[in-house]
């Protein structure tokens, strides 16, 4: 138990502060850096629980492809985050009184904020699937009972993609293209010529 | 298995595959067969409301209770395949006009008609959560379908984040709401809360965030920043299709929640959606008045009344449901009706927007000026036009449930919205005439004109039939 513990508080306080960084670092590719240690430490947190899957997928997706990308975005554009943060010196004000408020009405809230009573009325999928691993889990629900969701993921994925193309691609006429068939299909006849030239007359 | 009603979602499955094999068609065929498509699209709005004709409209869940199909999702997937082929029909010329015809345009319709008809008729938070984003997503697209133009893209960068943030105020909400009853299904949310002592404040803090992010989607004020923007900013055509079809499948959706799951905490969301209509009402007749631009002055239409709908929704009774139905019903109409004469102004190749583009409409357009002016007198509620009889039964569900505050309200904001309505019609018939329009109105722009204002004017004859199955719809809520 104590070692739980340990690594609960451990992998707790490093991604707390790690997302504290992401906010508060000057340098935005600083940002992205921690927001990787963030995202890792919750891969860990994950683990603990025993949602494998989720950590690794976590960990795969938004390690491997989003943060890369964000990196390699904020790398890419020259945005000067000193101006941005000007701007915001001048909301600081109203900011903190929208803040206040809302803090005032949480603490209304947590003054007669009842936890959830036991719930009774749902099975735990827990119970169901004791003993099989967490993709397997996911596998034997996620085409049966949760097939309409995820069929309707696969046209929001389809839009998506519809909607990319539509908004960015532009035909541009006149771009030269390589046609590979037709530079194979070159013969040294059509394209060279061997002309005779007499000496001293020039082509 | 035993129970995978496959049949009940032909309609859906229908226009899913059609959808598909005309973005197959499209690439294929390129930009020139935009048109084709368009026509090709309306004829398969036309076949799934033949198949949601054909089919049992008897109550049935379906696919784990993921879905439900009732009378009352039956009534408003037709609502919502009406107005798409409407406004599929408007746009197929605007489209050439802007020099914007892509083969994409009809798919992305279609498939946020997929995303409306699923919302309708969905009974679990998490099948509401993915068909409201199928729906959004594809609005967002269209609101960017005038790549170049610059408005177009504020409009839709606008909506986007606005969207965004709406969708994660629902997620939150639906969370608080899984965390509090333990379950996303409609029915066991409803049978937790009934069991319960007292429904606890976190259950109330997740409904309210539901209940905003679903005000956000049908842009009744305070969450509706972004409608004027959006809706001016917009392709006309794009604008004509946010303001007749996603609201009903919004409200719906609304509708579904209040009396199905959240059904015992009436009283509390009751005072949200009070304090909502009332700004609506107030906002939408007050800041219309200042307005120049036709498709601004239809934005802030649009939040007022959203207001008078959600009045017979706190009315609470099948026949306050059954009055925001007919409602729905009248106002797609009306609008589809403005917009198709919106579509047609245009002078020298350029679409107008201005109301006073407008003036001496009377002289150059004579049957386009009466029609106009019979919409406008229908919108503002003036009898005998349809107009009036819609906003006569969401009172009277109001005064038989004892809400006379909400309906004097709702009475006093209809006649300060009068005065911008009427105002167009005074400039069509007192200004100065200025030039013709551009080229004969096209049929299918007669077409829908013609319908409008024939159901327009001729409702009052035979209001029974439609009120009748709006009422049997509605009731279905409250079983």
């Amino acid at each position: 138990m104590v070692v739980q513990a340990f690594a609960f508080y451990l992998f707790a306080g490093i991604l707390v502060t790690s997302a504290l960084m992401v906010i508060t670092a000057r340098n935005p590719v600083h940002s992205v850096l921690f927001l990787i240690l963030a995202f890792f430490n919750a891969a860990g947190l994950f683990v603990m629980l025993g949602a494998e899957f989720i950590a690794m997928i976590l960990v795969i997706v938004y390690v491997g492809a989003v943060a890369v990308l964000f990196l390699f975005v904020v790398m890419m554009l020259d945005i000067n985050f000193k101006d941005l943060r000007k701007g915001a010196m001048h909301y600081i004000p109203i900011g903190i009184i929208i803040g206040g408020i809302l803090l005032f009405e949480l603490s209304m809230i947590y003054s007669y904020w009842q936890f959830a009573p036991t719930i009774s009325n749902i099975d735990l999928p827990t119970d169901q699937f004791a003993d099989v691993s967490n993709a397997q889990a996911l596998g034997l629900v996620l085409y049966t009972d949760y097939v309409f969701p995820f069929q309707v993921a696969g046209l929001i994925l389809f839009v998506a993609m519809v909607g990319a193309i539509v908004l960015t691609l532009r035909v541009r006429p006149g771009v030269k293209k390589q046609n590979i068939s037709e530079q194979q299909a070159r013969k040294a006849s059509d394209v060279l010529e061997i002309k005779k030239v007499t000496t001293g007359t020039g082509v | 298995m035993e129970n995978l009603n496959i049949m009940t979602l032909l309609p859906e499955i229908f226009l899913a595959i059609t959808a598909m094999g005309f973005l197959i068609a499209g690439v294929m065929q390129g930009n020139k067969s935009t048109d084709v498509l368009c026509w090709s699209s309306c004829l398969s709005f036309v076949i799934a409301a033949a198949l949601l004709l054909r089919i049992d409209w008897d109550t049935q869940y379906l696919l784990n209770n993921m879905l439900v199909s009732d009378k009352f999702s039956m009534m408003l997937k037709l609502f919502i395949v009406v107005g798409l082929t409407a406004t599929t029909a408007l746009s197929v010329r605007y489209l050439y006009f802007e020099r914007i015809a892509r083969f994409e345009y009809p798919v992305l319709i279609i498939f946020s008609g997929i995303g409306m008809m699923f919302m309708v008729s969905a009974n679990n938070l998490l099948s509401l959560y993915m068909a409201l984003e199928l729906q959004s997503l594809s609005l967002y697209v269209l609101a960017a379908f005038h790549r170049n133009s610059l408005r177009s893209g504020e409009a839709a960068a606008k909506y986007f984040i606005l969207g965004a943030l709406a969708s994660g105020m629902l997620l939150f909400g639906i969370s608080l709401i899984y965390g509090f009853t333990g379950s996303l299904d409609y029915q066991i949310i409803a049978s937790s809360l009934k069991n319960a002592e007292l429904i606890a404040p976190g259950f109330t803090i997740g409904m309210v965030f539901v209940i905003a992010a679903l005000v956000f989607k049908v842009s009744a004020a305070p969450f509706h920043m972004w409608t004027p923007d959006v809706y001016q900013g917009a392709p006309t055509s794009v604008t004509a299709f946010f303001a007749i079809v996603p609201k009903v499948a919004a409200l719906g959706v609304l509708i579904r929640l209040l009396f199905e799951p959240f059904a015992m905490a009436e009283s509390q969301w009751t005072q949200i959606l009070y304090f909502v209509s009332i700004f609506s009402l107030l906002f939408g007749s007050f800041a219309a008045i200042a307005q120049s631009n036709i498709k601004r002055l239809i934005a802030y239409s649009s939040i007022g009344n959203m207001g008078y709908a959600l009045i017979g929704i706190i009315a609470a009774t099948p026949q306050g449901i059954g009055a925001v139905l007919l409602f729905l019903f009248i106002y797609m109409v009306m609008t589809a009706g403005t917009f198709s004469i919106l579509l047609y102004m245009r002078r020298d190749g350029i679409s107008l927007e201005r109301i006073s583009d407008l003036s001496g409409l009377s002289k150059t357009h004579p049957v386009l000026a009466y029609s106009m002016a019979a919409l406008m007198f229908s919108m503002s509620g003036i009898p005998p036009f349809a107009g009036f009889l819609s906003k006569l039964f969401i009172f009277n569900a109001a005064v038989a449930s004892g809400h006379f505050v909400l309906a004097v309200i709702g009475v006093l904001a209809s006649v300060v919205a009068a005065y911008y309505y009427i105002r167009i019609i005074k400039v069509m018939f007192f200004d100065e005439p200025e030039d013709e329009f551009d080229g004969n109105m096209s049929l299918e722009k007669r077409l829908v004109l013609l319908f409008s204002i024939i159901f327009v004017v001729g409702f009052i004859f035979k209001p029974n039939a439609l009120l009748d199955s709006a009422m049997s719809s509605a009731k279905v809520l409250f079983m």
